[in-house]
């Protein structure tokens, strides 16, 4: 099992790679020049070729990467071209807020979408049914920055119960979790229930229920823990798509996330900011997938024995 | 003290959809004595898993719908008993097994586990580690190391699987097993070993059994009589001797017998029965083989036809009228 | 569970299969709600230009007009630039849908070429496009949008590139698990054991089972790219100004939502409407496609 989470950890290696080396190639096509963006526009040439040569601007595109990169073991995130402060430093303070964001968008909506999908699903074609589906389709619908800017209308303008800006304490990020939340239990809510229904179908629940057992003990022992080996892998899937949406959600609410640095660092083409930033986002989604898979092999004996044998 | 165990009486039994209805069941009769095994063959269509299930009272919920008739277990009423009674009697003192030993169980719980669920369920008087016990005991019963308990289902071949599903089916010693088609999904060689276990069994718990198929091969091995079911009905039943031996039989099961292919003859063609079932939510008047019948007469199309009964034999046809 | 024979001839005709599927569609109110959205959405769009006056109401900055509330004469009320909302909602339509609309055309096309090369030859042709297509997915494609957005220049064309480059390995995916599971079934054997051909293989037999799972995607795909646009133009990274997108409109009339919350709620139930119809489009068709999936 352990040579398994090893291997796993390894194979994320490439994954990082190849991220950070399409993200650097892209940041590489901006046009501009940001030694004369640092230095602005009254330099003289001579100053701004001197950074150039400095910063190692001239060398190839490939040269500049693995230089990059090779700093980036030991651990060198390089200085921010836009006002030349270590991008380690801020990168390390922004990202706890996005990840506690994005923490909570996650389990906000499973601690809500999987039992009404589980619901749902027991009771299907009831009123409760329709309902679910009728509220997953409209969760899915509704663009998240909109339900974003309507909650801060809502409950901080209109009724002023919860902040709409920073993150000062727990209750700046009620209504940002909130709508981090909403897409993500749409898809929860559906994918839920229909497993759960798929479950249900299946040959083993006939067997427990000639055995005698009642409703309760057939969908929590039984249907349950099968139903949820798909969940648990949307959740994992999703978890790229819930930093992106936290990145948008931030520009909402004004919270000083790694989402906000991202978007200002792109367009002032802060090639450093960025990098850092999409490593840390790559890592972050990489080491959350490894999470989901172990989680998924301790619930399906099938799973575990094959990562055992690996 | 009577021998019967189970009595059906006159079942009439109906799959309600949006579209249509269909008769699966259409007056059945049958009883099933203590200790013995009976038999119920006929074709894919015929009825025979529906009988089991309305048996369990496991037809799918509100589509599936006993109209009418009665089914008795000893002096418990099954058609009107309540699904919270139901549930005391499945596992206990009936039980089913089912055809596709792959799919019937759970695949994330240990086999102890699903083994010991039906214990506790109806043995409240047993703690666990007798429980625990008796899940050995059966294991070894049915022909399976008691040390592989805490393994799970996919770590098994088929054979061992259905052995686990008879283990959860008899660990409460039942009055009545329901077997639909429990070895039709398993290889030859198995097929002889699983049937025999299960004979076996049956003896040293006096249980009886219902056992459904449509291979006329394994009943002859192990029934001790035979109902021959089609579109719903019981159109023949007897012993062994009686389905085997005798020189009267249901045209049907004439068909039945000749339509299995013979080793010692040469022949170029098969002999199938001409036409197919009825479609069952559109049933023939009359006689409900009528129109595939050799031997169909006049009457044979409007009348149906009684329950003639000699002996321990009896054929539903005109012939015999 | 009975099966059912019949000896009697069958009392409905044979439908195509095609026919079946538009049959189920119909049953489907909810879809058919989705389909008359959209195509009422699509009329407008198209007609945009008979509706109202582009210039005159849309683009053109009338001060003396500047937030007003809806009434007789602007019936959504008018933004901070005097410019009436109605006007710019109905060309916002035409901008979402079109960029939605190349998008997934753009992204479909490149990830069936992918999808279908790794799938139909597999091995390690296989294994290094999908290595690919895996490290673009696990970029959040909304990070990816906003990199190529941003290091090219914001503006329709870049737009565009960017939309449809993050949606390709969805697409890729797709296609090649289609490509796979129909590779293997049975009947593509027994296809080839009569000796068909390959090419009439995958024309008659591979396509039509695949189409089904890729105009599902492609549908619910649109949806979420006209979303992904407009949260681009809602922090400026997408369609620039003064052209109307709901996103950037929103974006407009996030600074006065406290005292005119008409700019930010009437452009937002616009993008909804059109991303809920995609969405039971999609959902429909998934369903018609296959309905033992329903039930």
């Amino acid at each position: 099992m352990l040579r398994f989470i090893f291997k796993r950890l390894l194979m994320i290696i490439p994954v990082i790679i190849g991220i950070s080396f399409i993200i650097f190639s892209i940041m590489a096509l901006t046009p501009g020049d940001p030694a004369r963006l640092i230095l602005g526009e009254s330099a003289s040439q001579t100053d701004v070729e001197l950074l150039r040569e400095e910063m190692g601007l001239n060398d190839n595109f490939l040269i500049r990467y693995v230089d990059y990169m090779k700093d980036v073991v030991r651990g060198d995130f390089g200085l921010s071209y836009r006002n030349r402060i270590p991008v380690y430093d801020e990168v390390f303070a922004r990202f706890p807020n996005t990840l506690v964001l994005a923490f909570w968008g996650i389990t906000l909506s499973v601690l809500i979408g999987v039992p009404i999908g589980i619901i749902s699903a027991v009771k299907q074609y009831s009123i409760l049914d329709t309902m679910s589906l009728g509220a997953a389709l409209v969760l899915a619908s509704i663009p998240a920055f909109w339900l974003g800017l309507m909650l801060i209308l809502l409950f901080s303008l209109k009724l002023n119960l919860l902040p709409s800006t920073g993150v000062e304490t727990w209750k700046n990020f009620v209504l940002p979790s909130i709508t981090l939340a909403a897409g993500t239990m749409a898809t929860l809510i559906r994918m839920t229930r229909s497993t759960m229904l798929e479950v249900i179908r299946q040959d083993y629940i006939r067997t427990a229920k000639a055995k005698g057992a009642g409703e309760r003990r057939l969908i929590f022992k039984h249907a349950l823990r099968n139903a949820l080996l798909p969940v648990i892998t949307i959740i994992g899937i999703n978890f790229g798509f819930q930093l992106g949406g936290a990145m948008i959600i931030e520009t909402v609410f004004a919270m000083p996330g790694l989402g906000t640095l991202m978007i200002t660092s792109v367009r002032m083409k802060d090639t450093p900011m960025v990098m850092a930033s999409v490593l840390f986002v790559a890592v972050a989604v990489s080491l959350v997938n490894l999470l989901v898979d172990l989680l998924y092999s301790f619930i399906d004996p099938r799973i575990k024995s094959q990562y055992s044998k690996s | 003290m009577s021998e019967k165990l189970l009595v059906i009486n006159n079942l009439f039994v109906d799959y309600e959809t949006d579209e249509e209805t269909v008769h699966a069941i259409n007056g059945l009769n049958l009883v099933i004595n203590k200790g013995e095994t009976l038999g119920l063959v006929g074709e894919t269509g015929a009825g025979k898993s529906t009988t089991a299930l309305s048996i369990m009272k496991l037809l799918p919920e509100k589509v599936g719908i006993i109209e009418s008739g009665s089914i008795m277990l000893e002096d418990i009423d099954i058609t009107n008993t309540t699904e919270a009674d139901m549930r005391l009697l499945r596992g206990n003192s009936i039980s089913m097994i089912f055809q596709d030993p792959m799919t019937s169980l759970n695949p994330i719980l240990t086999i102890g586990d699903q083994i010991a669920e039906v214990l506790e369920l109806h043995r409240k008087d047993m703690n666990k580690e007798q429980i625990s016990k008796k899940v050995d005991e059966i294991l070894e019963l049915v022909g399976l190391p008691p040390e592989r308990k805490s393994e799970y289902p996919h770590q098994f071949s088929g054979g061992m699987k259905q052995r686990v599903v008879i283990a959860i089916a008899l660990a409460c010693e039942p009055k009545l097993l329901l077997a639909d088609e429990p070895t039709t999904a398993l290889d030859v060689t198995i097929q002889a070993q699983v049937l025999e276990m299960m004979s076996d069994l049956k003896e040293k718990l006096n249980t009886s059994m219902l056992l459904i198929t449509h291979d006329l091969g394994v009943v002859a091995e192990t029934c001790d009589r035979v109902a021959i079911m089609y579109a719903g009905e019981i159109i023949e039943l007897g012993t062994d001797e009686n389905i085997f031996e005798s020189q009267n039989h249901h045209p049907y099961t004439v068909g039945l017998f000749g339509s299995i292919p013979d080793l010692t003859k040469v022949t170029k063609r098969l002999n199938p029965i001409d036409g197919l079932m009825p479609d069952p939510t559109d049933l023939p008047a009359g006689c409900v083989f009528h129109t595939r019948c050799p031997k169909c007469m006049e009457m044979c199309k409007t009348e149906k036809p009684k329950e003639k009964v000699m002996g321990s034999h009896m054929i539903k046809c005109h012939l015999y009228d | 569970m009975i099966k059912q024979k019949s000896g009697i001839k069958r009392k409905y005709k044979k439908r195509s299969q095609i026919k079946s599927i538009m049959f189920r569609y119909k049953k489907n109110k909810l879809a058919m709600f989705g389909l008359v959205m959209l195509i009422i959405m699509i009329l407008i769009a198209i007609f945009a230009n008979f509706i109202v006056d582009y210039e005159v109401d849309a683009v053109k900055q009338v001060m003396k007009e500047r937030l007003l509330a809806p009434n007789k004469d602007h019936i959504f009320g008018t933004d901070a630039y005097g410019r009436d909302i109605y006007a710019r909602i109905v060309f916002g339509a035409r901008i979402s849908l079109f960029v939605g609309l190349i998008t997934i055309t753009l992204s479909l096309a490149g990830g069936a070429i992918i999808g279908a090369t790794a799938g139909y030859y597999g091995g390690k042709v296989d294994n290094v496009l999908m290595r690919i297509m895996d490290i673009f997915l696990a970029i959040p494609s909304i990070l990816l949008a906003i990199s190529i957005v941003a290091a090219l220049g914001a503006g329709l064309f870049n737009l565009l590139l960017a939309m449809s480059i993050s949606q390709v390995p969805r697409f890729a995916r797709i296609v090649r698990s289609s490509i796979l599971t129909i590779k293997d079934q049975e009947f593509i054997e027994a296809a080839k054991a009569c000796g068909t051909k390959d090419s009439r293989i995958i024309i008659k037999h591979i396509l039509p089972n695949a189409i089904g799972p890729i105009i599902v995607q492609a549908t619910l795909t649109m949806a979420s790219t006209i979303l992904t646009i407009s949260s681009l133009s809602f922090i400026g990274l997408g369609i620039q100004a003064p052209t109307p997108e709901w996103g950037s409109m929103l974006s407009d009339g996030k600074s006065q939502m406290r005292y005119y919350p008409h700019l930010v709620i009437i452009p937002g139930i616009a993008i909804m409407m059109a991303v809920m119809s995609l969405n039971l489009i999609g959902d429909g068709l998934r369903d018609a496609l296959d309905p033992r999936l329903k039930n």
